[in-house]
């Protein structure tokens, strides 16, 4: 049977749970997506997106697919703490892709902004996820997105209403934490109404050394004038693969900043799709990546100018080391609509070893002539001259590797506005650099130091 | 100035193909369709070795099972491979001993190219082996040549005369089966030029070929194959043009070079092929594969191209840099008008220690055409010191047309540098009306623009090409801005 076909009987055989969690539109849209990835499968080298990144042989390996929330005994979030000082934010778990309920299950505040699961917001307010589910995230040319629609059952739900502003940050914690290998879905939808604003920080962490496959897939909904900052910190171990999809649909005179900072891991892909959907969208994409040992990292960004006046900026920074392999795919589209369209795109790369490998494939697709536009890509190493100098100077030859290197990641650290956040990615980074235990404070997890089982 | 756009883009639109004429001679042809017994009949004619003929079949059989790329950013239409004729030759009178017995009405068509085929030839200094509809018609200088060794000739005299060379080098550097047009190629290929330099040899005047394809129906299927050998120099120019036609014709080229120890090779390309109308009807199907190695140390293959004809083209002149030392160069400048479409870019491959390479693509998008650039820098492990620079502009002339850039660039070395980068944007307006208000129209503004934003690549033609270059620039383009 082909693994395709495998996921389709698995979807008959657990139809019935589904159906149980989701109610008679979303069975409808599970459906065609199964069927959907049944026909086309998980896409090969042959395809132009998955070019440097094998889906085939991650999805080798057998894995449990956790379908259920599951129980712990102990609180989770009072031994888990991603220790963030001198900032007061919301903590939100999602343990094994199911929202960790403490307390209720969705929390409406009193300026009306709701959450809590995804699942909860489903039965309470079917109307509110009906109007945007599956609306962004299009699973018909997506295989992941395929699979996590017809699987993934619960995850983050966030509404802020027209004017609101989420006052404190929001933490959400993504926890892997089985006794076996497991490949889990979930889906988060955000939902900022006309010039609402809010701030979201994701933390990928894991608490067992098993073989775990993430495919989450986060739909936003950005209304006009409307602002929202997304972190995102990967730090799990090599044998905890992340497949995360985020699509972003900006209304007009929106702003959107997200930053994607991956430490550790085993395969990381992260796809951005971005679609700014009216006129004076501002879009800023930032993502740093270190990566060592056997660790591949790839990024897809898609940004979708379909409306004049827009701005967009990327920037990607990775360092490698060891037999480590990143990848980089930005993709700016300027539709033949799009005038007066600012794009701009820039991946940077130091290869710290000769295993190490990188593959960039900065693209501009342009169908207006009134834009500016341009990428750069460069691939290199530490310039011996600054490293001579630092050493003329007395500083020692692998204190100037660390600084240079610090100083190449600190471009895209500095683009986090949250200031006791970014002097917190800035340790992590310092530390991971020095190849030190990222550890948190108040934290009795060493996350990405586990052992690493075979 | 709005108006004033639309009016020099009607003008643009409405500027007809130059070099649209046709020759009424007799041509000898094969029929339509492509199966073994063509293959051996090209062939029989051409009065090739069995190893040649076996060496087509095998492409053949491998062509059959290929499929056509589909990955570049192009629509093509269905090709049907059997309704195209394989093979046109002028219909000869014995072998020509002098130029007075060249067909009067084929020097007509050359003397409307501006091609010296006659007593101009010494003034301007190039030895041409023209290329029409498939066979050599004429090679001139090569007695000059022959003097310092250099073997210059059309590639079936190549085949008869120095069968060695041909056969050691023939398909080594494009396999036969490298890809679907290639393998075509291989099988059907008519004729071609064929280039020697001897050791040590600086070839003392600029090599030249003129392809043109005549016939209706006829696909040009030629093939080059260049050699230079240690410490050898030569600059070869290649020019294309086609008449007009309303069916589409397939070109379908093969190049290949070889750069011995310390040789460099220069091959520049002029290629104002027919585009087809405004409304995209006809035009030349130009999918052609070229492809260096520089195969000693410290040797240097450069490709310049300045792409304004085709209704598409499908084109990636490459370097594999084997020697250490060695360096690649890739000067472009596309132009697409009208309904034409460009995937166009190079691939540079550096396998040896400190090679280097160069590539500046130049992108000019107007009408509803689409234009993109395709380049693949890969840097393999023991490429040590590697080095590239990619830059990659285009301009868009008006807003109906496309420009895409789609660079990979594969690093898996931590000694290389590699850098890329690319722009796209329309003429800039501060420009436009700098030269406005000192008294310069606008459409010879965007022609000033235009011309100096592919200044670096027109200045590495060699001369007598960057003059016909910069006509053809403003034939295509000029003032198109909307």
């Amino acid at each position: 049977m082909s693994m395709s076909q495998e996921y389709v009987e698995l979807f008959k055989a657990k139809e019935q749970l589904l159906e149980k969690a989701s109610p008679s539109f979303m069975m409808n849209i599970r459906e065609e997506a199964i069927h959907q990835f049944g026909k086309t499968g998980l896409p090969d080298h042959k395809s132009e997106l998955y070019k440097y990144t094998s889906l085939q042989k991650l999805f080798e390996p057998k894995y449990n697919m956790q379908l259920q929330p599951s129980n712990v005994e102990f609180r989770v979030e009072d031994i888990f703490n991603c220790d963030v000082p001198n900032l007061q934010t919301r903590l939100e778990i999602i343990l094994n892709g199911f929202y960790k309920v403490n307390g209720t299950a969705l929390t409406r505040l009193d300026n009306g902004i709701i959450i809590g699961s995804f699942a909860e917001a489903l039965r309470k307010y079917p109307e509110l996820v009906k109007e945007h589910y599956a609306k962004h995230a299009g699973f018909e040319k997506d295989s992941l997105v395929a699979l996590n629609t017809a699987f993934a059952i619960d995850g983050l739900f966030i509404y802020v209403p027209k004017g609101q502003v989420l006052e404190e940050p929001v933490q959400v914690v993504h926890l892997p934490m089985t006794g076996y290998d497991t490949m889990l879905h979930y889906r988060n939808l955000f939902i900022m109404e006309e010039n609402a604003s809010a701030e979201v920080i994701v933390c990928d962490h894991t608490l067992s050394p098993f073989r775990f496959l993430t495919n989450s897939v986060t739909e936003i909904y950005i209304g006009s004038g409307a602002q929202f900052h997304y972190s995102r910190i990967q730090n799990e171990h090599l044998n905890s693969n992340l497949l995360t999809n985020l699509f972003i649909h900006q209304e007009a005179d929106s702003t959107v900043r997200s930053n994607t900072i991956s430490l550790h891991g085993g395969l990381i892909r992260n796809n951005t799709n971005v679609l700014l959907n009216a006129r004076g969208c501002n879009n800023e994409t930032y993502g740093l990546f270190l990566s060592d040992k056997n660790q591949h990292i790839d990024n897809y960004v898609n940004i979708d100018h379909a409306k004049p006046e827009c701005t967009s900026t990327q920037l990607f920074k990775g360092i490698l080391n060891d037999q480590s392999t990143g990848a980089f795919n930005g993709r700016i589209l300027v539709r033949q609509d799009a005038q007066k369209t600012l794009a701009y795109q820039t991946n940077n790369n130091i290869l710290m070893s000769d295993e190490a490998k990188m593959n960039s494939k900065p693209q501009l697709e342009i169908y207006a002539d009134d834009v500016r536009c341009s990428h750069g890509a460069t691939t290199g190493q530490l310039d011996e001259n600054a490293l001579f100098y630092m050493q003329s100077r007395g500083i020692p030859r692998q204190e100037a590797r660390l600084l240079m290197l610090y100083a190449f990641a600190h471009e895209v650290i500095e683009k986090i506005q949250v200031t006791p956040l970014k002097d917190r990615i800035n340790h992590l980074v310092d530390k991971r650099l020095r190849n030190e235990l990222s550890r948190c404070n108040n934290c009795s997890m060493a996350c990405g130091d586990l052992p690493i089982p075979d | 100035m709005e108006n004033n756009h639309d009016e020099v883009i009607r003008e643009v639109t409405q500027n007809e193909y130059k070099y649209g004429f046709y020759t009424d001679i007799e041509t000898d042809t094969l029929p339509k369709g492509l199966n073994e017994d063509i293959i051996r009949l090209i062939s029989t004619k051409k009065k090739e070795p069995p190893w040649l003929l076996e060496w087509r079949l095998k492409a053949f059989q491998q062509w059959k099972k290929m499929k056509m790329p589909a990955w570049a950013h192009l629509v093509i239409p269905k090709i049907d491979y059997q309704d195209i004729i394989y093979y046109a030759a002028p219909k000869q009178k014995a072998s020509l001993g002098s130029l007075d017995e060249v067909d009067p009405e084929l020097r007509k068509t050359f003397d409307k190219l501006g091609i010296p085929l006659d007593e101009q030839k010494h003034l301007t200094g190039v030895a041409v082996d023209a290329v029409m509809d498939s066979v050599s018609v004429k090679t001139t200088f090569s007695e000059t040549l022959a003097e310092l060794g250099i073997i210059f000739s059309s590639f079936s005299e190549a085949v008869k005369n120095h069968p060695d060379l041909v056969k050691k080098y023939l398909g080594s550097v494009v396999p036969s089966t490298d890809n679907y047009f290639a393998a075509l190629n291989s099988a059907v290929f008519s004729d071609g030029s064929f280039c020697y330099i001897p050791k040590g040899v600086r070839c003392p005047m600029e090599l030249s070929t003129y392809f043109r394809i005549n016939a209706a129906n006829t696909g040009q299927f030629e093939r080059t194959l260049l050699i230079a050998d240690d410490e050898a120099y030569v600059s070869y120019l290649e020019g294309c043009t086609a008449p007009m036609r309303d069916e589409n014709q397939l070109h379908a080229a093969v190049v290949e070079i070889v750069a011995l120890e310390r040789a460099e090779v220069k091959y520049s390309t002029v290629q104002n092929w027919y585009p087809g109308d405004k409304n995209g009807k006809g035009g030349i199907f130009n999918f052609v594969t070229k492809r260096g190695i520089c195969k000693g140390n410290d040797s240097k293959i450069s490709w310049t191209q300045v792409e304004t004809g085709s209704a598409i083209t499908w084109k990636y002149p490459s370097c594999i840099l084997k020697g250490h030392n060695s360096i690649g160069e890739f000067y472009s400048v596309a132009v697409t008008n009208n309904m034409q479409q460009a995937d166009t870019g190079t691939k540079m491959m550096h396998i040896g220690r400190n090679t280097r390479s160069t590539i500046v693509s130049k992108g000019i998008s107007a009408g509803k055409s689409q234009n993109s650039y395709r380049g693949l820098v890969r840097i393999m492990k023991n490429a040590e010191n590697a080095r590239n620079f990619s830059q990659c502009d285009s301009l868009l002339l008006g807003d109906k047309c496309g420009a895409h850039t789609f660079p990979y660039i594969e690093v898996d070395n931590s000694t290389s540098i590699i850098e890329h980068e690319a722009t796209t944007s329309k003429v800039n307006e501060d420009q436009i009306f700098y030269c406005n208000q000192r008294g310069i129209g606008t459409e010879k503004a965007i022609s000033l623009i235009v011309n100096g934003y592919a200044k670096e690549v027109l200045n590495k033609l060699p001369m007598e090409f960057a003059v016909e270059a910069q006509k053809l620039l403003q034939i295509s383009l000029e003032g198109s801005v909307g």
